[in-house]
């Protein structure tokens, strides 16, 4: 019980996971069920649309909750998140186009199947992200934001380059995808599995930052020195947690690639990684469904400002300062004030 | 490879070096001093670019754009360092990269507004827009050689200012433990201010050199930024004498890599460079901070 006595109390980060275990599930259950209800309101609203830009929130929202574990969990300011979801678009995009020869490759499969494609897309974003970890961690604070910043835009001038997967244009996805040989590019029960992902990612998160695994991770956070001290190796579990944030930010790529049948460089410059570090804090970094929650918020807020004024991103950016300034705890602590019961932390 | 592209790109590399340099200087001072990551340099970048094309166009004369933009570019940082910047640097890196991204969104839709989405011409400035023969056989462009002159005596100047008087020892005091400074009578935040403004005037004039060679557009700032970052981090952040190192070195890498590797690999090489370093000394090349 030492390692939970020194994590309690202190940060913010601590707030949600051990105390009520029951809570937050209801929470990941209240949240799914709202998005699985989507396309049924869409089509009692005659408006189809809505499922697009849905899709589009569910999987940011997988990006946002795997960028979560190491930025609200384990205090790593990540920029290089967006780079790592390219990477799993792009598994994803290269290995499809190779079906219609394309283009080729000896090293991925030429397949439209996604129960290969999509665990291939983590295992090799979960790989780029260890290779990155081991550069990255062993630096800390600032020197950790930019060398993470400098690798994704790394990868963005890399595919940038690459000019046989279509360079600054992107790469067209047109072979047509499936899972377990029945097509996948129905649009409805595309979003069902991306919301079936979500679930998966959730409750696996909630139990992961809960289980030992998680409370040193979120000790590491606080005090390096006191966690070697009691004997164990903060590197190892920081790099363990960032290739697996990694390895998700890698599914939710393959799976944004898929949704559009398209990826491109565009998907994956540094503007995003900041994105994803935004909806995290909008949402509320010390909950595992924060980054849900700011991704809803960010990606609605985005479509309409956009829809309003060519100049949008002068009140996006706005937005952002206020957010920062004022909201130190996300959405989530409002919910949280708002519901009966519910206690400002 | 022949003499002639040796000497060519390695001019080339120079000129990027310098003027990386410039940005990179007022990144690291900013950041060794107050501790505080600034992701908006690459904005005073920008507008330096946009208020010298402007004078430019209006006046004809590029002499009088850099007297006009360079003091203007300096007077923006000020007022950005008062109303906003100013409030976060007890704040944690996090809430810093959040507020400046949000502000490079503000500053890049200003400058749309002001200026349009469309590329601001620039042209090189007539008295410079000639070539010079370097080496018997091959001829470089004077302006490019003027950003490489212009480069090296602000390096030069800064090394003066920094290392032989004492507003320079300040800054180093500063830099290197600001407490301490502070408790030693030095006035750490008029000094913050004169750094901040310094750094915004020295990126204010790699935009404006920039400007003729590039284009000028919304946006220009930020691979400025990111490289700059590169330099920073792998000259140690808070030393002025390795950013010019570490600018010159990323200046010749990428320039080289992009003539003599495939492109793919040619535009990682600077990055593979800073992995390299960094793994083996995690702090850069001449670490500040004890």
């Amino acid at each position: 019980m030492a390692e939970q006595t020194m994590v309690e109390g202190s940060m913010p980060a601590v707030a949600g996971a051990p105390r009520a275990p029951a809570a937050p599930l209801v929470g990941i259950a209240v949240i799914v069920l709202v998005l699985a209800l989507v396309p049924t309101a869409a089509q009692a609203l005659g408006n189809p649309f809505l499922i697009k830009i849905a899709t589009r929130i569910v999987i940011f929202s997988i990006a946002a909750v795997a960028l979560n574990l190491v930025l609200g969990f384990g205090n790593l300011v990540s920029l290089a998140h967006a780079g790592l979801f390219g990477i799993g678009g792009y598994v994803l995009g290269i290995a499809a186009a190779q079906v219609d020869g394309e283009v080729s490759t000896m090293l991925l499969p030429a397949t439209g199947e996604l129960a290969i494609l999509l665990p291939l897309a983590m295992v090799i974003a979960g790989l780029a992200a260890a290779a990155m970890g081991v550069v990255a961690l062993r630096t800390s604070g600032a020197y950790f934001i930019m060398i993470t910043l400098a690798f994704n835009q790394m990868l963005y001038y890399v595919f940038v380059a690459l000019q046989q997967f279509g360079g600054e244009d992107g790469l067209q996805i047109t072979a047509s995808l499936t899972l377990f040989g029945r097509s996948a590019s129905a649009r409805v029960p595309f979003y069902y599995g991306c919301v079936a992902a979500l679930a998966v990612v959730l409750v696996a998160m909630q139990r992961l930052v809960g289980s030992r695994f998680g409370v040193v991770l979120r000790a590491a956070a606080q005090n390096e020195r006191r966690l070697t001290a009691i004997g164990i190796p903060p590197l190892a579990y920081k790099l363990a947690a960032f290739a697996l944030s990694g390895a998700l930010a890698g599914l939710a790529g393959a799976l944004l690639a898929a949704s559009q049948d398209f990826i491109s460089p565009s998907d994956m410059s540094w503007v995003r990684s900041g994105d994803l570090v935004v909806m995290c804090v909008l949402g509320g970094m010390a909950y595992v469904t924060g980054p849900v929650i700011g991704a809803c918020a960010f990606l609605v807020l985005e479509f309409v400002l956009s829809g309003w004024s060519v100049h949008w991103q002068l009140a996006f950016g706005g937005f952002i300062i206020a957010v920062v300034v004022t909201l130190r705890g996300g959405l989530m602590d409002l919910l949280r004030m708002a519901t009966p019961g519910g206690r400002a932390p | 490879m022949t003499t002639a592209l040796l000497i060519e790109q390695g001019l080339n590399g120079l000129q990027l070096g310098v003027q990386l340099f410039l940005m990179a200087a007022g990144l690291t001072l900013v950041f060794g001093i107050m501790n505080m990551i600034n992701l908006t340099h690459g904005s005073l970048f920008m507008v330096g670019a946009f208020l010298a094309a402007t004078v430019l166009a209006k006046t004809g004369s590029f002499a009088l754009a850099l007297v006009v933009a360079v003091p203007a570019t300096a007077a923006a940082g000020l007022v950005l360092e008062a109303v906003v910047l100013r409030r976060f640097y007890s704040r944690g890196h996090l809430d810093q990269v959040l507020v400046t991204f949000g502000l490079i969104m503000v500053i890049n839709e200003l400058t749309r507004m002001m200026w349009g989405p469309v590329p601001v011409p620039m042209p090189v400035p007539q008295l410079l827009s000639g070539a010079v023969t370097v080496y018997p056989g091959i001829t470089y462009p004077s302006f490019r050689l003027a950003i490489l002159g212009v480069g090296l005596l602000v390096a030069a100047g800064l090394y003066v200012v920094v290392v032989h008087t004492r507003v320079g020892m300040w800054v180093r005091a500063g830099a290197s433990d600001r407490a301490i400074a502070s408790a030693m009578g030095v006035n750490v935040s008029l000094v913050f201010s004169l750094v901040f403004a310094a750094g915004a005037a020295l990126a204010g004039l790699a935009g404006i050199m920039a400007g003729p060679i590039s284009a000028v557009q919304v946006g220009m700032g930020e691979p400025v930024l990111i490289l700059a970052l590169v330099v920073t981090v792998i000259g140690g952040i808070g030393s002025i004498k390795g950013a010019l190192i570490a600018a010159l070195l990323i200046g010749l890498a990428d320039t080289f890599g992009r003539v003599l590797l495939p492109p793919a690999l040619g535009s990682m090489i600077i990055f593979m460079m800073m992995a390299a370093i960094l793994a083996w000394r995690p702090r850069g090349l001449f670490p500040v901070h004890g």
